[in-house]
């Protein structure tokens, strides 16, 4: 106890967390702050209240290209609108990490997946989903078909739509999910 | 958040019952740590109550301070975060044990902590969260640090969320920590750990986590610094950045490994637009073109280059020199390209290769290794082709999907979520709709039943169609070869130029007729696109073994022939030398005779039938490459440019209508690449240069076929999966490997070796080359083990333990099988018996919930956050339900007992079934299930 002092100080301490820390929170917070430079201030001690609007966050490299990057970013927003404070897009972002847990991502898969937010995947929302996976070239008929089938695997309690529960079991269980 | 919380903040704080002083600086922030702590405080008490009998101290003060913030909180969460506490509720179960997992390593905490870390600083900023909880514990209970921990954590407020001024200031005091405090210390250091260690596994909100893990960071540290034992802390570091570097090098090794695999990108970019059976055949050229570089690198490294390096140079002797006669045109280049020539007398060919026991330096055995090669070539490819076919086998399945949930993983699964470039997007969206398209394919295939007579008639009837097509075609090729033959021992002045060209033109128009024949027919099959491509396979495999036929008879008649000549001559040069000899002694009187003094190239030679049979070969295989890139050349390109191009100024629609677009013969192209293969396993021997130009030619497909199908083709109209193994290919690979390998076993084995060319010159046959080197260079025991191993006596046994070791192995196999289809069959009688019962409700889950209810541990399942119905209810409706069922009361009785005291009895569910269908119809499946938890509820009061 005595010579904790000695093996290590409080500068040294003091440094790990600071560069742990800040690493992390100034890399993202650049990120933040370089989508909307005018929005975002640079100093960020006394927790300002601002959020960035879909539009901006959606057009990030990392989920321009994504099918469902709408939906991403209206998920883990508060509002369900898109807007996202800093703490909402640290969220996201460590959401959509590779260390993640599988759990949590299928808690915000679900939550993607969920297009009308009544915490179901019914058919619309298959549908809206494969409508976005194949840019639409399937047909009414393939769609239909292709969601009638999703239900019936993976529901387990017969009420035509996958509440969380027949989802999770379902994902977990997918070769290529989180491997 | 908003600023109005603030506001609330106090009103929270004294809520929570904690010391204000640590709350002064944002409302929100306390807020969302009590949130969390609710949250935290449930699932922890319990783990607790479970193994930690050491905290009892601490624990007392503090449970039941927890449980009343519990409550007031509650109804709080409930309204601002209604959707995150049902998340959090969904996910209890598998959070609970998680937990318990976490409290498992508690020990081992340096495996944990790097986990955390790696987080990077949202792992730090946990530990201060932590701390500052823990600040509050360890304050109520020890007043001493209570102060110096308040004063530290304003401060740390005041430097706003990212300080990390954790423990500077209170360091001195808790130097004079008694050791009880110190052991309680520890406890809660531990506790964190475990808190931070699984905080990134809940689904709050960032800020929640946040601001706890910052506090329970903060303790840790400190404390941990207090406990001394801090020095972990380097270490921790390193091992975070260790596991991050490991992580990043893992996965730059995939890429590096998915790079190393030869073509990987084209062939995914051709699987996404076209599918996978597209695919499926350039997978098999690559294969192919592996194969046939192993066999390349044997043929040069053991035959080619010794001889070239090692062996005498060209124009040396008889063999390696052009013959005067031909010299003048042996450059020409009509000449070469018919491989005469220069070519002939190359290291390309057979002919080329000396007879001389050992050569160079190393006393290299050509004319053994010439043999070992070439039949270890046969024995390699067989070994590789079985092998493979068995790893195939064993990943199963005809491409089917065998999957529960195809359909479902396809639609969450697929994205990539790492895809940040627009041309991966689209061809990933292709590979998507191409993959649901298969999939789709199969399940049209499953759902379709119509009249099975008609199809059962359909079939039978395509069938004796195409036997008799193939009949036909299979005569007509005898007779055309029989034909061939009269001819040939007449004139060749009075035959017109069909008659001449007859073979080759009733062979190329079967291969033009035929297969499109064969694919109309088998529409009339109807089978699913997959099996179709199989049966098509088979059918035009059969039609080219017709060809295979004649090559070979022509070639054996051309052999022949080429071995009388062959006679004549020895014995012509054989008596000239004795004469020679003859001539000589008695001319100078001598004995000692040199040897003819004739230029290599004039020296009389034979036609040495096995360059020629190589030289048929290499031709062979040069043509079939003109004639396959030709094909494509004009029969896609050149028509997907007219298509494309004319489409403006025509009178139909060129790329809707007639012509359109060529799709990708899969059957041919497959075909073409087997029997090619064949060509080169019987042709290697005689032309050790084959093998090397067919790498050639495989490598150049392999790029010019990619583009000719992104460039020319469009996908099939039912895109189908391709069965996953591939095997059926290689099974058409190993029938004409086995076809291949009877006349060239044949020849080595039966047919005298030419007696002036060639590595064997000199032998009776081919393989006296190894009794030779048994005889002389192996110790006299090996060449006795040969001879006994050679004995009929000791091969028949042999061979019948061989095959009763086959009957063995394949009734097993079988067995297997067996037991595999058993297997399959329960588990989706498990699953139907499931999804049965959970539409009854009487859901596993539910049952075992009630059974975890009834032990005492009840650490493993969260607390039932509905409310449940009170039991009399329950009693209620069982009674109810039971009652509802027509005549089977008594059996509901026991039913019930069965799946409160039994749940995992699968017959329960098998007769409850009638039961929940006997329900009064018109009650739909949703409010069903009342009953049903209510059963499962009433459980605990019975027990």
């Amino acid at each position: 106890m005595g010579n904790k002092q000695t093996i290590f100080t409080d500068e040294q301490l003091d440094a790990y967390q600071v560069r742990l820390v800040c690493v992390f929170y100034s890399r993202l917070h650049g990120r933040y702050h370089e989508l909307a430079p005018h929005l975002v201030p640079m100093d960020y001690t006394n927790e300002p209240d601002c959020k960035l609007p879909l539009a901006l966050i959606v057009n990030m490299p990392e989920l321009k290209e994504n099918p469902f990057r709408n939906r991403i970013v209206e998920s883990f927003s508060e509002d369900g609108m898109g807007n996202l404070s800093f703490n909402e897009f640290v969220d996201m972002f460590s959401v959509l990490s590779e260390m993640a847990p599988r759990e949590l991502k299928a808690i915000y898969a679900f939550k993607i997946y969920d297009f009308n937010v009544d915490n179901y995947l019914c058919k619309e929302d298959l549908e809206k989903t494969l409508n976005k996976l194949t840019k639409e070239e399937l047909t009414p008929e393939e769609v239909q078909l292709v969601c009638e089938k999703a239900i019936e695997e993976a529901d387990l309690d017969g009420d035509n739509k996958l509440s969380f529960a027949d989802f999770e079991n379902m994902i977990t269980r997918a070769p290529d999910f989180l491997r | 958040m908003p600023p109005k919380r603030k506001n609330d903040s106090i009103v929270k704080v004294e809520d929570v019952g904690m010391d204000v002083d640590t709350v002064i600086d944002s409302g929100s922030e306390e807020e969302a740590r009590k949130r969390t702590k609710n949250r935290r405080a449930k699932p922890q008490r319990k783990a607790k109550r479970v193994s930690d009998d050491e905290e009892d101290d601490e624990d007392e003060d503090e449970a039941p301070r927890k449980r009343g913030r519990k409550k007031k909180a509650r109804p709080r969460d409930s309204d601002e975060d209604e959707e995150e506490d049902k998340r959090s509720v969904k996910s209890k179960g598998s959070k609970a044990s998680r937990r318990k997992a976490a409290k498992d390593e508690s020990d081992e905490e340096s495996e944990e902590e790097p986990d955390k870390r790696k987080k990077g600083g949202r792992a730090t900023s946990k530990k201060e969260k932590e701390e500052q909880n823990k600040e509050k514990k360890g304050g109520n209970g020890k007043g001493k640090e209570r102060e110096s921990k308040g004063g530290e954590k304003n401060k740390k407020k005041k430097n706003g969320k990212l300080s990390s001024s954790s423990s500077s200031s209170s360091e001195g005091d808790e130097d004079s920590l008694s050791e009880g405090e110190i052991a309680a210390l520890k406890e809660q250091v531990e506790e964190k750990k475990k808190l931070i260690a699984t905080l990134r596994n809940k689904p709050w909100r960032m800020k929640r986590r946040l601001v706890m893990l910052k506090e329970a960071q903060e303790f840790v540290e400190k404390f941990e610094g207090a406990l001394g034992k801090g020095k972990g802390r380097k270490l921790y570091a390193y091992k975070v950045m260790m596991t991050k570097k490991f992580i990043k090098f893992k996965r730059d090794f995939e890429n590096f490994k998915t790079a190393c695999i030869p073509w990987e990108r084209k062939i995914k970019e051709v699987e996404s637009h076209f599918g996978s059976s597209v695919a499926s055949y350039f997978i098999f050229l690559r294969w192919m073109y592996g194969l046939n570089l192993v066999l390349f690198g044997f043929m040069f490294g053991l035959v080619v280059l010794p001889e070239v390096l090692m062996g005498l140079p060209y124009g040396s002797i008889a063999r390696k020199t052009v013959p005067r006669a031909e010299q003048d045109s042996a450059m020409d280049f009509s000449v070469l390209f018919d491989f005469g020539g220069y070519c002939k007398y190359s290291f390309l060919f057979y002919g080329y290769y000396n007879n001389e026991r050992t050569i160079g330096l190393l006393q290299f055995r050509l004319p053994l290794s010439y043999l070992l090669v070439g039949v270890g070539i046969f024995g390699y490819s067989l070994m590789v082709v079985i092998r493979t076919m068995a790893r195939n086998a064993n990943e199963g399945g005809d491409g089917g999907d065998e999957g529960e949930f195809t359909f479902s993983w396809k639609m969450f699964t697929s994205w990539d979520y790492l895809i940040g470039n627009p041309e991966t997007a689209d061809n990933k969206y292709a590979s998507i709709t191409t993959s649901f398209k298969e999939s789709i394919v199969d399940e049209q295939e499953n759902q379709k039943d119509e009249n099975i007579h008609l199809r059962r008639f359909l079939r039978v009837l395509a069938n004796v169609m195409i036997l008799c097509c193939l009949g036909g075609s299979g005569y007509l090729i005898y007779f055309v070869v029989k034909r061939s033959q009269e001819f040939a021992e007449m004139d060749n002045d009075d035959l017109s130029w069909f008659e001449k060209n007859e073979v080759e033109f009733v062979m190329s128009l079967l291969g033009l007729v035929c297969p499109p024949l064969f694919e109309t027919i088998a529409e009339l099959e109807d089978y699913h696109p997959r099996i179709a491509l199989k049966w098509q396979l088979g059918r035009i495999f059969a039609l080219f073994l017709g060809n295979l036929y004649t090559f070979l008879f022509a070639l054996f008649d051309e052999v022949t022939a080429k071995l009388e000549r062959e006679k004549s001559i020895k014995n012509a040069t054989e008596w000239a030398l004795n004469q020679y000899y003859a001539n000589y002694s008695s001319f100078y009187n001598t004995t000692n005779v040199p040897p003819p003094d004739v230029h290599p190239s004039d020296v009389v030679r034979g036609p040495c039938w096995e360059t020629g049979v190589g030289i048929e070969f290499v031709k062979l295989i040069v043509s079939d490459v003109q004639v396959s890139y030709l094909t494509i050349l004009i029969g896609d390109f050149a028509r997907a440019v007219i298509v494309r191009f004319l489409n403006y100024c025509w009178c139909w629609d060129l790329e809707a209508g007639f012509p359109s677009y060529g799709e990708f013969d899969i059957s041919g192209n497959v075909l073409g690449l087997v029997f090619n293969q064949g060509m080169i396993w019987m042709g290697a021997f005689y032309a050790p240069g084959l093998v090397g130009l067919n790498v050639l030619r495989l490598l150049t497909s392999m790029y010019y076929q990619c583009w000719a199908v992104m460039a020319c083709n469009v996908p099939h109209e039912r895109v189908f999966k391709a069965s996953r193994s591939n095997n059926f290919y290689m099974g058409l690979l190993l029938l004409v490997l086995f076809l291949s390998l009877l006349p060239v076993v044949y020849t080595i084995m039966t047919l005298p070796p030419s007696f002036d060319c060639g590595p064997f010159s000199g032998q009776e046959k081919m393989y006296d080359v190894v009794m030779e080197t048994i005889d002389q260079d192996l110790p006299a025991f090996i060449g006795n083990i040969f001879t006994y191993a050679t004995n009929p006596g000791l091969i028949m046994p042999a061979v019948l333990l061989m095959v009763l070791a086959i009957y063995y192995l394949n009734t097993v196999s079988k067995g297997y099988q067996q037991a595999n289809l058993d297997l399959k069959r329960k588990m989706q009688m498990a699953r139907d018996e499931e999804k049965n019962r959970r539409n009854n409700k009487d859901s596993t889950n539910e049952v075992m919930k009630d059974l975890e209810d009834l032990l005492p541990n009840k650490s493993l399942i969260p607390p039932p956050i509905e409310e449940e119905p009170p039991p009399d209810v329950v009693v209620e409706k069982n009674s109810k339900s039971t009652k509802t069922k027509p005549g089977s009361a008594g059996k509901g009785v026991n039913l019930q007992k069965e799946v409160s005291l039994a749940a995992p009895n699968p017959r329960g569910p098998v007769t409850r079934a009638p039961g929940a269908r006997g329900r009064p119809p018109g009650n739909p499946r949703g409010p069903q299930p009342g009953p049903g938890r209510g059963r499962g509820r009433g459980a605990p009061p019975r027990y």
